[in-house]
């Protein structure tokens, strides 16, 4: 007996759209399944992580704060894997971005001007996209896979970013602190709205989703990003440069998770610390494939990932179980996220040895 | 079974119902076949009418869905190719499955019980192959080996196992003339030996000259057997389409025109190990004029297409010339510019890529050549979907592409009809140089002859076309001149009128068959005297 996966002969179109709200179904019944193994009450558990934060306006805040960064890493990400260049390194990228973006900030605490923030934010990018270029080049160059060196290359920026804020940029004010000096008020970003702690990396996300949506579905840069995605020979056939589309993806995608570690230190936590990310870069990919790839999609995959973070912050307060349970929710999630898709293209079929002939009539 | 003159003896092989279902499809629809100890017997039928998923039931690497395998009157499952030779029954599939980087005696070794040493295996596989023909040398490494060379490995193969039936998918496929001949001298040995052979092909003359019996497939189902040597081609054709084929049209003798594509001591060197060098092509097609190249698959086409194409540009900008440009260096796209279209050999993952509908295919080949016509917004490069779509449909009601919807997915078309859609995308721009790599591989009868008269006609109307074929019969209907690619080296173009069958086996046999050469020793000269 074995199980062998059949290519279906037609793809429904209804399970193709239901697919993410079933993978996130699945995850939610055997979330309860582990509350209900740690001791915990099942539903109420689910209750507090997944329902309370939405109650509350201030943190319905702190839902965009956290969801700015994913969607808009996860939207730079999601051209990426389309053009089939797999980055799997935006949390370094965020990191770089992070720290680039605070040079002014951080060397210039005097500075008083408007033009600050602007200046930092593409400061965020630049650095983003240059530690993206790292990979982009080692692809171009030597063939090497970016999905290795990319991913090294974060625990090269986490410990860089480290050894910054202990050495050379602490505030020697901080009493030894590993913290830089508190950002001017010129140098932080703006809140939306009077209610709460929302900035403005939020409204960056949503533009860049939207002109991104707008890229991949009416331009030809998207057309080529599909093209060579699909195949690199009929992408150099259509007079498409695969090695053009390494460097375009791994830079619009390293200079948006640049942004977003710029955003999220200027705007959620005015200075820079040696752990300014609870893995946004990574957690980004599960954004991707839940919004399917598509920028639109990840804007409300990004919100749900969101809320994987607040509901582990409330469950360790009100049901003391560890923070990592929203690490197994991500988990589960994309799991169930592949899973599903794979089960709308092929069926599963149990083939039992020797039931193949059929008897035929003599 | 609606066979006139039954089989004496009492059948090797009955097949009762065989049927393959994939999701709905059917690719086999309750398919009999009855084959005698001792016969050639040939499985006709167009690519896609499931030749190749009936013979891979009965060697066990696909499980029917339904109906009965009865082996010398014993119903038989066969689960797997190990159990299909355990059975006796060998195959030579129409991909060589071989190590290009081990020798002879170690790809053999490979498909043997592990205990059996080298040596003896060298001895046997020696043995065997003079006994039926089939020189092999088994020291030799499989890279340096010919296409039929690997062949005769496979063949060689599947004898070790003593079969009492042999399938061979389209042997003939890749083989020169004169390769095809010693092919077939082997196959007569097997049947005086009472083996029976199983042999499947489209080509109709063949299947008259060496099958005893012929079972006719078509949209997987059995729609006539025969014996071969009774039918005409026109008659076997008929069964094996459904309906007459229109026969390609030419009024020779057109004037030539202007040179429009200029190929001058163009060399490229072998861009990875397994790829063939050009060496020092030259060629010029004029307006009006069909350039075809003959030549055995793998000895440069692909090669030969891709710096023509632009695909991959060549070093020296001088080499390659179209309407009197110098475009060596130029991309793909400023050769479509200056009026060339490509159709390259793949469709699925070159010429198309299968998930994307057609109108995105069309835009895949022309985004650059049409720019005013289907990109708007300057800079930003907005996508044009309304004058794509429309020029989707004028195209496909030019080539007829019978298609599912208005705009369904390459991948969903069958070949035939995606062939001519690939075809009519370049038709519509009224190329003045049209580049085509084996336009109707893989391609019904009726597309093909679609396409070839497509072909002739476009030159007709004044463009040069170069058709890069492997299909002596197609070369011979199209072409104005002919030409010969082995090894990498372009022959001198001949007219076609001139040409033989024959003298062009012997050219595309190359340096390889030196044999052959030896035995003809004179047209061999003359065709290397270039």
């Amino acid at each position: 007996m074995r199980i062998e996966l059949e290519k279906r002969a037609r793809v429904s179109t209804l399970f193709s759209i239901i697919s993410p709200l079933l993978a996130l179904l699945l995850t939610l019944v055997f979330g309860a399944v582990m509350f209900w193994f740690l001791g915990k009450p099942p539903l109420g558990s689910l209750y507090v992580y997944f329902i309370e934060p939405l109650l509350e306006v201030w943190s319905l805040h702190e839902l965009a704060v956290k969801a700015a960064p994913l969607i808009l890493i996860a939207v730079g990400l999601s051209i990426c894997y389309r053009s089939n260049n797999w980055n799997i390194g935006a949390e370094g990228q965020f990191t770089i971005g992070a720290i680039t973006g605070s040079i002014l900030p951080v060397l210039y605490p005097e500075w008083h001007s408007w033009a600050i923030l602007p200046l930092m934010m593409i400061m965020g990018m630049i650095g983003g996209a240059a530690y993206a270029a790292i990979p982009a080049l080692l692809k171009t160059r030597f063939n090497t896979n970016e999905i290795l060196t990319s991913l090294m290359l974060v625990y090269i920026a986490g410990l860089f970013l480290d050894w910054l804020v202990r050495g050379p940029w602490r505030d020697p004010k901080g009493y030894n602190f590993p913290v830089t000096k508190s950002f001017q008020v010129e140098a932080v970003l703006p809140e939306i709205l009077d209610s709460g702690r929302a900035h403005w990396a939020f409204i960056f996300a949503l533009v860049a989703a939207v002109a991104l949506w707008f890229m991949m579905r009416f331009m030809l840069k998207g057309f080529q990003v599909s093209v060579l995605g699909q195949s690199e020979r009929a992408g150099r056939f259509a007079g498409f440069s695969a090695r053009r589309m390494v460097w375009f993806s791994m830079l619009l995608s390293g200079a948006l998770a640049g942004l977003a570690g710029i955003s999220e230190v200027s705007g959620s936590i005015g200075h820079l610390q040696p752990a300014i990310s609870p893995g946004y870069g990574f957690t980004a990919i599960i954004v991707a494939f839940l919004g399917r790839l598509n920028p639109l999609g990840i804007i409300a995959s990004g919100l749900v990932l969101a809320l994987t973070y607040l509901g582990g912050e409330a469950a360790q307060v009100a049901l003391e179980i560890s923070d990592k349970a929203a690490r197994v929710f991500q988990g589960m999630l994309l799991f169930f996220v592949l899973s599903c898709d794979t089960l709308i293209h092929y069926r599963i079929r149990l083939v039992l040895a020797g039931n193949q002939t059929k008897e035929v009539k003599a | 079974m609606t066979l006139s003159e039954g089989p004496v003896a009492a059948p090797l092989l009955s097949v009762r119902g065989l049927t393959k279902l994939f999701g709905s499809f059917a690719a086999c629809n309750a398919i009999d076949l009855d084959i005698a100890p001792g016969e050639i017997h040939a499985l006709l039928g167009e690519n896609g009418a499931g030749k190749s998923t009936l013979v891979k039931m009965l060697f066990g690497v696909l499980q029917p869905s339904a109906g009965q395998i009865v082996w010398q009157g014993q119903p038989v499952t066969i689960g797997s190719p190990g159990e299909a030779r355990n059975l006796g029954v060998g195959m030579v599939f129409q991909h060589f499955s071989l190590f290009e980087a081990l020798t002879v005696a170690e790809n053999i070794a490979l498909s043997l019980d592990p205990r059996i040493s080298l040596s003896k295996i060298s001895d046997e596989a020696a043995t065997l192959s003079k006994a039926y023909g089939l020189p092999l040398d088994p020291k030799a490494h499989v890279a340096d080996l010919s296409v039929g060379e690997r062949q005769r490995i496979e063949i060689v193969r599947a004898l070790l196992q003593n079969p009492k039936l042999i399938i061979l998918d389209e042997p003939t496929s890749v083989l020169t003339p004169q390769e095809a001949d010693r092919l077939f001298e082997t196959l007569f040995k097997l049947k005086a030996e009472g083996r029976s052979v199983l042999y499947i092909s489209h080509r109709l003359e063949e299947v008259r000259r060496i099958c005893d019996r012929a079972t006719v497939l078509r949209h997987g189902k059995v729609t006539g057997a025969c014996d071969p040597k009774q039918e005409t081609p026109a008659s076997l054709a008929r069964m094996m389409v459904g309906s007459d084929v229109a026969e390609v049209l030419r009024d020779g003798g057109a004037a030539l025109g202007d040179i429009r594509i200029e190929v001058n001591n163009l060399s490229v060197t072998a861009r990875t190990p397994f790829a063939v060098a050009l060496k020092n092509v030259s060629m010029k097609v004029r307006a009006g004029e069909v350039l075809a190249i003959a030549g055995v698959a793998g000895n440069g086409q692909g090669e030969l297409f891709d710096a023509l194409s632009g695909e991959y540009p060549v070093a020296e900008d001088e080499a390659i010339r179209i309407r009197g440009k110098a475009v060596g260096r130029t991309g793909i796209n400023g050769r479509r510019l200056l009026g060339a279209g490509f159709v390259p050999e793949e469709r699925h993952g070159h010429a198309a890529v299968s998930a994307m509908a057609l109108s995105d295919n069309l835009l895949l080949a022309r985004s650059q050549s049409d720019k005013k016509a289907f990109l708007a917004g300057g800079a930003f490069s907005v996508i044009r979907f309304d004058a794509i779509r429309s020029a989707t449909k004028r195209i496909c009601e030019a080539m007829d592409v019978r298609k599912s919807g208005e705009d369904p997915q390459a991948g969903s078309l069958s070949g035939g009809n995606l062939q001519k859609f690939i075809v009519g995308r370049e038709l519509d721009r009224q190329p003045s140089v049209l580049i085509v790599n084996q336009p109707t591989w893989g391609v019904d009868a009726g597309a093909a002859s679609r396409i070839r008269q497509a072909l002739i006609d476009l030159a007709r109307s004044g463009s040069a076309v170069v058709v890069i074929s492997q299909d002596l019969d197609e070369i011979f209907e199209v072409a104005t001149n002919i030409a010969v690619i082995s090894e990498g080296r372009l022959s001198e173009p001949h007219p076609a009128e001139t040409l033989t069958l024959e003298r062009i086996g012997l050219l595309m046999g190359g340096i390889h068959e030196s044999q052959s050469i030896a035995e003809n020793a004179s047209g061999a000269e003359a065709a290397h005297a270039h």
